[in-house]
């Protein structure tokens, strides 16, 4: 809890000063920060629980809500309802005082409130300089008084002090510049605005590194136009929210993965809906690691296709982020899980994450194993993100009314297909959209629930195999597109 | 009920006047009307339910008994057990408040009592001006002020 006091001597008669300051309307009048004020609802200003709303010169709306007042001890208490500042459970008190000895006046103004960690320095300066002690001087101004003398804090100096909610935060972060290769990807300064209705500010903590980073960057999802920032997935800290937000407050750990693309930078103004505040056990880089690839486990296995005890399933890239998730939670479910992947210690892997037959498919025809494997049944359903170089082979490895999910083509575009030849296996093929099974905060609740508690019970191991700086994310994605990733790979800001 | 109240600005930090008063024992100190003091009993100073029992420079006797201290609050309260001033339960309070503009101290002095209706204007005047803005007086002397 912070706690913020400030107090002055006026040189006028406390009737004289509280009638300036009696008036929970009336600060527009006279404080600098204050454009403008109304009571809501047409209440009168000396109503207890009368809220007024204000907007700030510096830009910013707020809304307070009268507590208390008393006339006969010159003071008036109020909070914060609603703030673009992250101030919370702020509770503040001005009151007056005769100073007998000369007809003069003691003021303080007083505050608690809670911030994000880390801010705290910084906005008790805010509170005790741009407005109590700006009030100060106001109010002495108008009776013709020099300002109050006092020493200015170091934090007050510093540049950030004034900043949350008022400005856009200077940062770093990725930008493509055009669709291409890695090297489109350039460090460049960002800015992150102030949360507008319905957003919030994050600072990030880890940024998740998936294949659709990859589809962002060279065009081949027009998610973005360049120059623009990639990413999809992140996890961090709330620092301020805008109006209309609810259920998410400054300083709550949050993460997300969903559209629009923007991750890879060090703060974030975004849309506040898709966002899941994390429960205590799941870390930042965990959330980072896990949410997409976790997500998107998550419906496959249970909305896609409602996996089942004993069923045949083939996991294409089974050692990838998506892969090793979708191995662990398969087996769980009661499947056998067939797998491919590029290389032996790709296999043991795999193995490890509940694949029982990782197959090289370097160096074995993986249909072909998948038939001795399954006695010549074939596969309930075959998860593909490899796209071109699999997807008619990954049709021939299905059973009878078998499922083909296709969602993703990591070896290029999936060539056109006459559907008529599966009628000999009466096969199901989907196309899958991430979007489609995450767009509603409900969706999101629900998947992200499973998904947490399958973590929280050892169900899903989540591999985190490699971290880089996130101004390397070019190394990242060089890497990730030669196949050389294992498990998750995250960006640090 | 006669209600008193007495408040000044003293130039010092409220920590360094609090330092000077805090002691129930030492009003002679810095109160200019005050002659000696002693804590009956062989109490500390600072043990809430102790009395000071001292001698105006004009000769009455006094004795307080101690009923608050807070080191956190800056202050302090206080009943008068006996006095010649006529004056019946009476509670005092003195207590400094920062004055954050200045690095200053806000000083307050309220006493409330009864006593003879006719003898109430003569007895405000007394302690309010008298005895608190006496003592406000010469701190503001020993710190500066205004």
């Amino acid at each position: 809890m912070v706690q913020v006091r400030r107090s002055t001597v006026i040189d006028a008669p406390i009737d004289a000063v509280w009638g300036l300051l009696r008036d929970f309307n009336g600060h527009d009048r006279w404080h600098p920060a204050v454009a403008e004020s109304r009571i809501e609802d047409g209440r009168r200003a000396d109503e207890i629980g009368c809220v007024r709303r204000f907007r700030l010169a510096a830009g910013g709306e707020l809304r307070e809500q009268l507590l208390r007042l008393s006339d006969r001890e010159h003071s008036f208490t109020y909070c914060i309802l609603e703030s673009p500042i992250p101030l919370i459970d702020y509770v503040a008190t001005l009151s007056l005082k005769p100073v007998t000895d000369g007809t003069r006046t003691f003021w303080e103004w007083r505050s608690n409130f809670r911030t994000p960690p880390g801010e705290e320095v910084a906005l008790a300066a805010l509170v005790g300089e741009q407005i109590y002690e700006a009030g100060f001087d106001a109010i002495k101004a108008s009776f013709g008084q020099a300002p109050g003398t006092r020493a200015r804090s170091p934090a007050a100096a510093a540049p950030r002090a004034a900043l949350p909610g008022y400005r856009a935060i200077d940062c770093n972060g990725i930008v493509v510049e055009r669709f291409g290769g890695p090297d489109v990807m350039h460090w460049a300064r960002l800015l992150a605005p102030p949360p507008g209705v319905g957003e919030v500010r994050l600072k990030h903590s880890a940024i998740g590194l998936n294949y659709i980073d990859v589809y962002t960057r060279n065009g081949y999802y027009p998610l973005i136009e360049p120059p623009g920032v990639p990413g999809m997935e992140a996890a961090g800290l709330v620092l301020d929210i805008g109006p209309g937000v609810h259920g998410i407050l400054p300083g709550d750990r949050v993460a997300y993965a969903c559209l629009p693309p923007g991750a890879y930078a060090e703060y974030r103004t975004m849309k506040a809906e898709l966002l899941v505040v994390l429960p205590e056990d799941i870390g930042d880089e965990l959330a980072a690691a896990a949410m997409l690839k976790g997500m998107s486990a998550e419906f496959l296995l249970h909305r896609v296709h409602r996996v089942r005890e004993g069923d045949a399933i083939l996991v294409h890239a089974a050692a990838g982020g998506v892969g090793l998730l979708l191995c662990q939670w398969g087996r769980a479910l009661g499947a056998t899980v067939i797998g491919t992947v590029g290389s032996t210690e790709k296999a043991r892997l795999a193995r490890a994450h509940g694949c029982a037959y990782p197959i090289l498919y370097g160096e074995e025809d993986f249909v072909e194993r998948v038939m001795e494997i399954t006695k010549g049944q074939g596969c309930a359903v075959v998860y593909d993100s490899v796209g071109r170089d699999t997807f008619l082979r990954s049709y021939e490895a299905l059973a009878v009314r078998g499922h083909l999910v296709s969602f993703g083509q990591a070896s290029g575009p999936i060539e056109p297909v006459d559907i008529a030849s599966f009628v000999l296996k009466s096969a199901l093929v989907s196309r899958p959209n991430f979007g489609h099974y995450t767009s509603t905060p409900s969706e999101v609740r629900s998947i992200t629930d499973r998904l947490f508690d399958a973590i929280r019970r050892g169900i899903l191991q989540v591999e985190i195999g490699h971290r880089y700086p996130l101004r390397e994310a070019a190394e990242a994605h060089r890497a990730l597109e030669a196949r050389r990733t294992t498990g998750s790979t995250i960006l640090l800001p | 009920m006669v209600k008193v109240y007495t408040s000044s600005v003293i130039d010092a930090p409220a920590d360094r006047v609090w330092a000077a008063i805090r002691d129930f024992n030492a009003l002679p100190n810095w109160h200019p009307v005050i002659k000696d003091s002693r804590i009956e009993g062989g109490l500390h100073a600072d043990r809430v339910g102790c009395i000071r029992n001292f001698n105006l420079k004009d000769g009455g006797n006094l004795r307080e008994q101690l009923l608050t201290l807070s080191d956190y609050d800056y202050s302090y309260s206080y009943s008068i057990l006996e006095s010649p001033l006529g004056v019946s339960n009476y509670t005092a309070t003195l207590k400094l408040t920062p004055i954050t503009d200045g690095n200053r101290s806000f000083a307050e002095w309220s006493a409330e009592f009864d006593c003879e209706p006719a003898k109430a204007r003569e007895l405000a005047e007394l302690i309010g001006n008298g005895v608190f803005q006496g003592g406000f007086d010469a701190l503001k002397r020993q710190f500066g002020g205004r």
